[in-house]
């Protein structure tokens, strides 16, 4: 069974495509495949930002974005644009955090929300943060590309997770946790008494004081207080979040390798995805072997049983190497068939696997070329 | 002949094969009789996965092994929330107030605003598991396997001092980091970090090297995955990657010895660079372990055999 071909280019020339969002396990290429395809689209006439996520460094210096940067930045050597551009950032959640509290609390209060070892934590290593705030972030531009038209089409690549879809899952866990009851429940005594959860509240914060020792829970309690002025906010920027990623100008790229772990993940985004009625482009498969000599492998190793090996050192190694390349093509077919006979709806494109790193914009074109190639 | 180390930790880029690795080490160190505990912390079911069995919940401990040489791999996925009230449960017999803190969602509360106190309390487990070994506890283990998470995040993960530094100062999660510290630094704890000959994924563990440094926990090896031996030198690999020298195969007719000689320019080329990798590696310092690639996929026997590959080239025991 084969599946229908992701015709990338299709997708690109849509105007009504207006941000395409890459996911996948990591280590599966998500970063260049999401500037591959900003690439081509803004040298087919779009006006293109690509928001990566902590992208190798070599990769990063030929996108022009080499220090760690909020604003999106111009890049340069582009070929014939027709009219399109592109522009590259790369996510500082600290930065995008420390922005959405001093836009939106009071200045006194952002003051010492900012200097809270609390707040510290949570905007600088939270599990949660960094998908949260690659969200949020998307929401600005989209915002900014709204008002005043600098982009039409926003590539995304998203964060190595810990679980494949955190980024989907984590604005609203961070807001049930912001806007949730421990929260309010130690945020309550600053507002006055509360009866019903006095009798729980003293339980816990007895137990928390005697685990982790009395100043702890006085700095979660300014930190509380500070963090008040938010509240609500979180969970309503959630529901926008979420509104923002089903609507029909979103669309979803699913990245993978054809190898079993990396295509177990794929199923699990593309399930998830349908359930959540969020539209899925297709599926990008990365790294795909393929040998344009017809030589199975076991007649490749049998031809270099014949060969006298002092003699013929290059052609033995050749064969065997052939032999081996003919195995790993075998076992991504089969890999590849099991995913698309269960889920034999997902269009598909395929992407050879190349010689060399990609660490500039010719080979990020070149990564182009095979995206949009009908296998 | 007894375990050199009573803990492994193995860390990888992600599509490295970081829990493969894991696994076959597991299953290296559980010789004669021996029991070990092969633990994930990501909640990714990656072990149930491997060893085709069902999930791993509820800090469970189930053989998921038997190796040929009739010693068993348990395994265990721990969760911080479970870690946290057993370990209430355990030093302050909490029974009503852990009911409250659940209500009250503090654990989920507390471990996201507080990361560093999650890898506390995902390490203190370990370091729990650990030290049921030592002092000869019930269900105790021969050895422990750690399926950390990434490089990218290792020694944040593993630096609890660090972690727990800006966040309790005294009290008893202070005392808790500071013994798990101990064992992390000490001898009986090996760190390995799995990387392909790839630029990224090395360039990735020079940094987990260097970020591990200061913590005063060592590495112990470097393990590279994927690679295939090649009997080609230097010289011949470069002739070849030209692909400028045709090669005559006989039994192949002289498009097909076109065909091949420009395949296998490729893959000369690919092993020039993956040369020039395995030096970044060597020039690191740490020993290096090769894993051979395996076309076929992982098994349970492709898994014995990254083992034995392991046990030849990783000092797993000490004499006499």
């Amino acid at each position: 069974m084969s599946s229908p071909f992701f015709d990338v280019d299709a997708i690109i020339a849509d105007r009504q495509t207006k941000i395409m969002i890459c996911c996948g396990a990591g280590g599966v290429g998500k970063t260049t495949t999401s500037a591959a395809l900003a690439l081509r689209a803004a040298e087919a006439g779009r006006k293109v930002v690509v928001l990566t996520i902590d992208p190798a460094r070599r990769l990063a210096q030929s996108l022009g974005v080499g220090e760690l940067d909020n604003t999106p930045r111009s890049v340069a050597g582009l070929e014939a644009t027709n009219g399109g551009h592109l522009d590259a950032m790369m996510l500082d959640m600290k930065r995008t955090f420390d922005d959405v509290v001093i836009a939106h609390a009071p200045p006194e209060k952002a003051a010492a929300m900012l200097q809270n070892p609390f707040y510290e934590a949570l905007s600088s290593s939270f599990s949660g943060t960094q998908e949260y705030m690659a969200m949020e972030k998307l929401g600005q531009l989209h915002h900014q590309a709204q008002a005043d038209g600098s982009w039409d089409l926003i590539v995304v690549d998203t964060p190595p997770a810990r679980s494949a879809l955190d980024f989907l899952d984590a604005p609203e866990h961070l807001s049930d946790l912001l806007d949730g009851p421990f929260l309010r429940m130690l945020h309550a005594p600053a507002r006055g008494p509360m009866k019903l959860m006095s009798r729980g509240f003293h339980l816990v914060s007895s137990v928390m004081t005697k685990v982790l020792g009395g100043q702890l829970l006085q700095d979660v309690q300014t930190f509380i207080t500070a963090f008040d002025a938010l509240f609500g906010g979180f969970r309503q920027r959630a529901a926008q979040t979420h509104a923002l990623l089903s609507s029909s100008h979103t669309t979803f790229l699913v990245v993978a390798t054809a190898q079993r772990d990396a295509l177990r993940e794929a199923a699990y985004f593309v399930d998830r995805l349908t359930e959540e009625q969020m539209p899925i482009a297709g599926l990008v498969i990365n790294r795909v072997h393929a040998s344009q000599l017809d030589v199975s492998a076991e007649r490749a190793l049998a031809i270099a049983e014949d060969l006298d090996p002092a003699m013929a050192v290059t052609e033995v190694e050749a064969l065997r190497r052939h032999a081996h390349l003919e195995r790993v093509i075998e076992q991504e077919k089969v890999q590849l068939e099991r995913f698309s006979s269960t889920r034999p709806d997902v269009p598909r494109t395929l992407v050879a696997t190349l010689a060399g790193d990609v660490t500039d914009l010719d080979a990020l074109r070149r990564v182009g070329v095979l995206l949009a190639d009908k296998d | 002949m007894t375990p050199r180390h009573r803990l492994h930790i193995v860390s990888g880029k992600g599509g490295t094969g970081k829990t493969t690795i894991a696994a076959a080490l597991a299953c290296a160190l559980a010789t004669t009789g021996r029991r070990v505990l092969l633990c994930e912390v990501e909640g990714r079911q990656g072990i149930a996965e491997l060893f085709g069995a069902s999930r791993l919940v509820d800090a469970e401990e189930r053989r998921v092994c038997r190796t040929p040489s009739s010693g068993a791999v348990h395994a265990l996925s721990i969760d911080a929330e479970a870690a946290l009230l057993e370990y209430l449960e355990t030093f302050y017999h909490l029974g009503l107030a852990a009911k409250a803190l659940e209500r009250f969602r503090v654990v989920d509360f507390a471990t996201s605003i507080a990361p560093g106190l999650r890898d506390v309390l995902l390490t203190g487990k370990v370091y729990e598991a650990v030290r049921r070994g030592e002092k000869n506890h019930p269900n105790s283990y021969d050895a422990v396997v750690l399926d950390a998470p990434p490089t990218g995040r290792i020694a944040q993960f593993l630096n609890v001092h660090q972690a727990v530094a800006g966040l309790a100062r005294v009290g008893p999660i202070r005392g808790q980091a500071d013994s798990i510290m101990r064992m992390l630094r000490s001898t009986t704890t090996a760190v390995h970090l799995v990387t392909l000959l790839e630029d990224m994924p090395v360039t990735e563990t020079e940094e987990a090297v260097a970020a591990l440094r200061p913590t005063g926990i060592s590495v112990e090896t470097v393990i590279a995955n994927k690679v295939i031996p090649t009997p080609l030198d230097e010289d011949q690999l470069q002739r070849a990657a030209m692909g400028t020298t045709l090669l005559r195969v006989r039994a192949l007719n002289d498009q097909q010895n076109r065909l091949l000689t420009a395949e296998f320019a490729d893959e000369a080329a690919r092993t020039l660079q993956q040369r020039d990798r395995h030096r970044r590696l060597t020039s690191l310092g740490v020993p290096l372990a090769e894993i051979a690639f395996d076309a076929a996929g992982i098994d349970e026997a492709a898994l014995f055999s990254i083992a034995d590959q392991i046990r030849n080239q990783i000092p797993l025991e000490v004499g006499e």
